[in-house]
């Protein structure tokens, strides 16, 4: 499954690993903005880019063959667009759509292949992102994999059940039957939510999850932010100005 | 002795109406282990959360003397260790090491003092290999040793298990034994697997519909309430 | 539909996002309120069944599969707040890790599928969700939660100069409505099933005093969506929806100013205007958001010191 793969890699070690998830968002942040305003002379930009993140993904000792082609996830969205754009004799917006969806999504992935989801949402947290908002991403992020298995399970107990009805009929059959499965589905999984907060109950939870591993902020972290910052907004700049 | 646990009169009604437990007296002795047999749906599972205060019907529970009441409920979940039938709902946490530290840390400790626990109880339970994994890649058994360092690490006097054999194949299940039989508190076993219960417990309680309806070793409670799987060939 | 980075023009995704931000911290603080984080499981949970509700096919014609979005269905079971703050969780999830949506659009997802989709959803059945036409309600609330989203999401997209002929647009507004019909009837074929199993996952509507606001917000947010559309495929498609809906002077008066700033701008920028005259249309819908939650926190109260006296 996707997520295990890019959880795969971001449990990995390397220079980029090690930093704090601030600093890699903010350097991100920067590089989307970069990516997200340029218009004329994109091409430069694009193509430095490329280049800085293929040196980033090798020497974080990810696998570029993945890294490429899991960016590409966006691509049959951009790509209707840019055709779209295309025949409507747009040419420039075409490639704009493609290279700019493209590029942020290998930017948002090379993060991810770094860091580790719950490193990332401490990172937001110290960022003032609603802790509210991420204890619930981080319930969602660890319950997805249970209750999608969950949901394997009953597509397949309903596929062996599959009737012999024809038509209109085995259609509404089968309509009937999916809502079944969602609800079903969605009764054990508020049990689940039940006996989750039951369990975290008897070890004494009191509304905050303490982290074991506070964030530590190093010289090396903020050499780095400055300097991803200073590359992309320069790189930026100068494609811009020009 | 005193009881370490002592339950007078418990009843506990759903709110749909159904009386889910009704009258039950129940006492456990310092370091014995009893094993609660009973149908699906007679009230073994609604009567241990009651012991943790998870739920709250009218009657007594008295833990080591104290009265269970809204005062000393933060120091009973610390005296009574609940380790649920799927670890999946207790293991919630990013990692092995956090989710184990959870309980410490609630109870106040510093991080390094909660952090010590936690490798103590993963390696009690031959499992401190995987402090830094991530709970769902686990198999079941190692999730269930996680789930029980989880509560020992809060080093609790009474241990309380929900259905501890069920998702684990046989070599899960004799380790959990043999772990089991290692530790020297009072247990309360709720399950279905006679053998299992037979081996660890000193003593059985039936339940059906929500009372106590017998109690003795297990093999006696088995055969009183014909609580077996299948009868044997002669 | 989920924009990624690079389709909408700094300017839509810019002021979406300063948008999006204090809207999703309030709902946030009024979904802890509401929801203790006692009860922070019960939402986690919910998004991942929501994520895991995909991979169940509905059948709709020959070959083709639907499946449930949920931002109704969640305002259903949650309350609104609640299901913003599941679906702003879903939404962002499935940027960082499912490369589905991008992070600077993240304010605009948010906005069309979190926010007014959630909102607009919840809206029928808080009107009749008590009365005889629940079920009714139920599916209009799937169907407008899709609806409202796509059509904010399109917008945003010609607003930000993504040009789509005529015919495309007419096509993809057919795919909207097609899908939007579908998540009703997903919708409402879940409610029912859920109901059978235990009637209480659904919440029952609470009583609301201030019906008009309701129906005039969503009402407004509807039309400023179509509006914006309109404005942006068309340049006097403000204009003629107005003149066609007949809608009240004062209201006219209200959308003038945008509308002569687009005029003035788009002498000589055209670009800018329109891009001035969509985001102006997209903060009328924020603020109807705005005021929406604002009245419904207000009946809520009301409602909850009148349960508290009684």
């Amino acid at each position: 499954m996707h997520h295990v793969r890019i959880e795969g890699w971001s449990a990995r070690q390397s220079f980029l690993h090690r930093r704090d998830p601030r600093a890699k968002s903010l350097v991100l942040l920067t590089f989307l903005i970069a990516i997200g305003t340029a218009d004329r002379r994109f091409a430069e930009i694009a193509a430095c880019s490329v280049g800085l993140f293929l040196f980033a993904v090798i020497t974080s000792r990810l696998p570029l063959g993945g890294i490429l082609a899991r960016s590409a996830l966006v691509l049959p969205f951009s790509l209707t667009f840019a055709l779209i754009s295309y025949i409507s004799g747009d040419a420039h917006r075409a490639w704009l759509l493609t290279g700019k969806s493209y590029l942020s999504a290998l930017g948002v992935l090379v993060l991810m292949a770094t860091t580790p989801l719950p490193q990332l949402l401490r990172g937001l947290e110290e960022m003032h992102v609603p802790r509210h908002l991420l204890m619930v991403m981080q319930f969602l992020y660890r319950y997805l994999f249970v209750i999608s298995e969950e949901a394997q399970h009953m597509r397949a107990a309903g596929a062996c059940r599959g009737g012999t009805l024809r038509g209109l009929q085995r259609r509404r059959a089968g309509f009937s039957a999916a809502a079944g499965i969602l609800g079903v589905l969605f009764a054990r999984s508020h049990a689940r939510a039940q006996g989750v907060h039951y369990a975290m109950l008897s070890r004494g939870f009191s509304g905050s999850i303490p982290a074991l591993d506070p964030l530590h902020f190093a010289t090396m972290d903020a050499i780095f932010l400055a300097a991803g910052v200073a590359l992309f907004s320069t790189l930026r700049l100068v494609a811009g100005a020009a | 002795m005193t009881p370490v646990i002592q339950v007078r009169g418990l009843t506990y009604t759903y709110d749909d109406g159904t009386k889910a437990l009704d009258g039950v007296d129940f006492d456990l002795m310092p370091g014995e282990t009893v094993a609660l047999l009973g149908a699906n749906g007679s009230g073994k599972t609604t009567f241990v959360l009651h012991l943790n205060g998870l739920l709250s019907g009218t009657g007594q529970i008295t833990i080591n003397g104290i009265p269970l009441s809204k005062e000393t409920l933060a120091k009973t979940r610390q005296r009574i260790g609940l380790v649920f039938q799927d670890s999946d709902n207790q293991l919630f946490l990013p990692t092995v090491e956090d989710d184990v530290a959870f309980g410490p840390m609630n109870m106040g400790l510093s991080i390094a003092e909660a952090k010590l626990r936690a490798q103590a109880a993963l390696h009690k339970v031959g499992m401190s290999w995987a402090a830094r994994k991530a709970p769902y890649h686990l198999s079941a058994g190692e999730k269930k040793r996680v789930a029980i360092a989880g509560i020992l690490a809060m080093q609790p006097e009474i241990l309380v298990l929900d259905e501890p054999t069920t998702f684990l194949d046989p070599p899960g299940q004799r380790a959990l034994i043999e772990l089991l039989g290692e530790l020297p508190q009072a247990k309360i076993l709720v399950t279905h697997d006679l053998a299992f219960a037979e081996t660890l417990a000193t003593r059985a309680v039936f339940f059906e519909k929500g009372r106590i309806a017998g109690e003795g070793t297990v093999p006696e409670v088995a055969e009183l309430f014909n609580w077996k799987t299948a009868n044997r060939k002669p | 539909m989920h924009i990624p980075d690079g389709f909408l023009s700094p300017g839509v995704w810019g002021t979406l996002d300063v948008i999006a931000i204090p809207a999703i911290g309030t709902l946030a603080r009024r979904a802890q309120r509401e929801f203790d984080e006692h009860k922070v499981p019960l939402l986690g949970v919910m998004g991942a069944f929501v994520f895991a509700a995909q991979m169940i096919n509905f059948p709709v014609g020959i070959g083709t599969t639907g499946h449930l979005v949920g931002g109704a269905l969640l305002a259903y079971a949650l309350g609104p707040a609640a299901a913003a703050i599941v679906m702003t969780a879903i939404l962002a999830t499935q940027a960082l890790i499912f490369q589905d949506g991008g992070i600077l659009a993240l304010g605009a997802n948010v906005l069309n599928m979190a926010i007014a989709g959630v909102l607009a959803g919840y809206l029928p059945f808080q009107v009749w969700g008590r009365g005889p036409h629940r079920k009714a309600a139920i599916f209009l609330g799937g169907f407008l939660s899709l609806m409202v989203s796509a059509v904010l999401a399109l917008s945003e997209l010609t607003v930000s100069g993504v040009r789509m002929p005529p015919a495309v647009l007419g096509v993809s507004l057919s795919l909207f409505v097609v899908s939007a019909v579908l998540e009703g009837a997903i919708t409402l074929a879940v409610v029912q099933a859920l109901e059978a199993i235990n009637p209480g996952f659904i919440r029952q509507p609470r009583a609301e005093r201030s019906l008009a606001i309701w129906v005039l917000a969503g009402v407004s947010i509807f039309l400023s969506a179509c509006g914006i559309a309109l404005a942006a495929s068309n340049p006097d498609g403000i204009e003629r929806l107005i003149e066609n809906a007949g809608i009240a002077s004062h209201t006219q008066k209200l959308m003038v100013t945008p509308l002569s700033n687009y005029k003035l701008a788009s002498a000589h920028y055209p670009w800018l205007g329109q891009a001035l005259a969509g985001l102006a249309g997209l903060l009328v819908v924020y603020a109807l958001c705005a005021f929406i939650g604002r009245a419904i926190r207000r009946s809520r109260r009301i409602a909850s010191v009148a349960e508290g006296s009684a």
